[in-house]
């Protein structure tokens, strides 16, 4: 399916289920998930994240913000509208016990992967995320993302386009070029 | 106790953006100094930041990562909660004048007139003041309205350390109509807390030293403003009154810049300031300065989460800091964090606490 015409059928699922959802298991209602984040939450969507082994605190404060329209994406907004607090918490940390996202697989170019380690460490990258890129509280996972994802995301924090939950990550990404926010997707998402 | 390696704690702490239920608030962590109790105000107040308190007895608080303004409001000796305004973009700076109140966004001011009157159904706020930086880094800010019935607030600096743009690193004033903008004072870092001297009518302020210098330095400060539109507080050359930059402060002196009136801990995140001038918590606090320490995230052990008291002598000059709320760190994780101080006409003090969502009332046994 289309992008396009997938969300149009995510939506439909959305708006057909709502009424329904006292009925349903957290299982049931995760469904409609995967059918754009990928089943179990590994993500083969360009542009949209892998949710697997997230952090339980970066998802609920992530999915808080989509139903408090404190972040704008209108396919997620209207996802969990309607929302009470236990469904949020519930969510969060369901998807936060699916399995981890499998690192990029295929030829790497070493080099790239050295400039990747480099600014890794240049902008305490692995600080905050841990070494292993893993996250943590309210700190995602970058280990295994979507190299496509990781790149919208750092260049939206660097443009003042998405303001983040605190004011973090706009801080981190001032100093980095594009060129390295290049690399340093490149290498988060080949890392196990 | 130093933190494992590999197990590193050093990452801002963000607050839980769903409050904290009132029957699992801290409560039986938090020691407050002798002969006083501490209780909870109001649970359920989402990211609960600034406090303010209108003429009528309503207790407004801000948030600083929601949209919202809250009101608190007494009625049978029971607390309601309403929404103000909303929709709004980091709206930490909150003040009350003359029935009014004043909304500091990131990068406007603006104002909603007899809002005590109109609390069930309040118009939307109006803008007085537009176009201010759009910045996220430091871009919250803190707002108070001065002995001369004008509104002051910052431009914090737009990262962690950086050479700011000649718009931020200052302390503004504005007209209450939101004209005559002006600088009041120059380099500081990021500001989130301000207070008028009771007598002196000086502004003191405390103010956020920079990160990833070293675990032990900078100190955030205490400072005031004795010569308006000409200090400089030494952001980004100098840091603590005594420290150049190990960058930006080649060729500099701290002798250039106003020093600080006290050093309030690295890193430790002090917040709200305000001087007591009742006497409901007893005469030994008539006229202390209260701060709240938030606490520290760029520390392997934390420090600061804890609201303290600092006694000044006459001429404004720093006397000695003490303990006053205690136990906002456990095992060196937070359980709360204290961010704004408000003194109750009954003489009781409110404090905010953005991690759980909450205002707990310290008053005498």
């Amino acid at each position: 399916m289309k992008p396009a015409r997938r969300r149009l059928a995510v939506l439909i699922l959305l708006c057909g289920w709502a009424p329904l959802a006292w009925a349903q298991s957290i299982t049931e209602r995760l469904a409609p998930c995967y059918s754009c984040h990928g089943d179990q939450g590994q993500s083969f969507n360009p542009d949209t994240p892998s949710l697997g082994a997230q952090p339980s605190p970066y998802l609920l404060i992530q999915l808080y913000m989509f139903r408090e329209k404190l972040r704008n994406v209108e396919l997620m907004n209207a996802a969990v509208k309607g929302f009470t607090d236990d469904d949020l918490r519930a969510f969060a940390d369901t998807l936060a016990k699916l399995p981890p996202p499998p690192a990029a697989t295929g030829p790497a170019d070493p080099a790239r992967l050295d400039r990747g380690r480099t600014l890794v460490q240049q902008h305490r990258c692995n600080i905050c995320h841990l070494p292993d890129l893993a996250g943590r509280d309210n700190v995602p996972r970058i280990a295994g993302q979507r190299e496509d994802f990781l790149v919208k995301t750092m260049r939206e924090y660097k443009a003042n386009i998405r303001p983040g939950y605190d004011a973090s990550m706009g801080d981190v990404m001032q100093p980095v070029t594009d060129a390295d926010i290049l690399d340093l997707a490149y290498f988060a998402a080949r890392q196990p | 106790m130093a933190a494992a390696a590999g197990s590193s704690t050093l990452a801002p702490v963000a607050p839980p953006p769903l409050p904290t239920a009132a029957d699992k608030l801290p409560l039986d962590k938090l020691k407050v100094a002798q002969g006083l109790k501490l209780e909870v105000y109001a649970a359920g107040v989402p990211n609960a930041r600034t406090l303010r308190l209108g003429d009528k007895g309503t207790v407004f608080v801000s948030s600083r990562v929601q949209d919202k303004v809250h009101a608190l409001v007494t009625k049978d000796g029971k607390r309601e909660m309403k929404v103000v305004a909303s929709g709004l973009h980091r709206p930490n700076g909150i003040a009350l004048h003359k029935g009014t109140l004043y909304i500091a966004e990131l990068s406007q001011i603006s104002k909603i007139d007899n809002i005590e009157d109109n609390l069930d159904n309040p118009p939307k706020p109006t803008v007085i003041l537009a176009d201010l930086p759009k910045d996220e880094p430091h871009g919250w800010k803190y707002l108070t309205v001065g002995p001369d019935e004008k509104l002051y607030f910052q431009v914090g600096a737009p990262c962690n350390i950086c050479l700011p743009s000649d718009r931020h690193g200052r302390i503004y004033r504005v007209g209450i109509d939101g004209k005559g903008l002006e600088v009041y004072a120059y380099g500081i870092r990021q500001i989130v807390g301000m207070d008028w001297h009771p007598t002196l009518k000086q502004l003191y302020f405390s103010e956020n030293a920079r990160d990833w210098l070293s675990e032990d330095i900078p100190e955030d400060k205490l400072n005031r403003v004795t010569q308006p539109g000409k200090d400089h507080f030494g952001y980004p050359y100098c840091h603590q009154g005594n420290f150049t930059d190990p960058e930006l402060g080649w060729g500099r002196s701290c002798e250039e810049f106003t020093k600080p009136v006290a050093l309030v801990g690295p890193h430790s995140a002090a917040l709200g300031i305000k001087f007591y001038t009742g006497d409901g918590l007893g005469n030994e606090y008539r006229n202390v300065l209260f701060m709240a320490r938030h606490g520290s995230w760029n520390r392997s052990v934390k420090i600061g989460g804890d609201v303290v008291t600092i006694r000044l002598n006459d001429d404004g000059t720093f006397k000695s800091m003490e303990p006053f709320i205690t136990g906002f760190i456990q095992n060196n994780n937070y359980v709360g964090r204290p961010v704004d101080i408000l003194p109750m006409p009954d003489g009781a003090l409110l404090v905010s606490d953005d991690f759980n969502g909450a205002v707990y009332r310290v008053s005498r046994k």
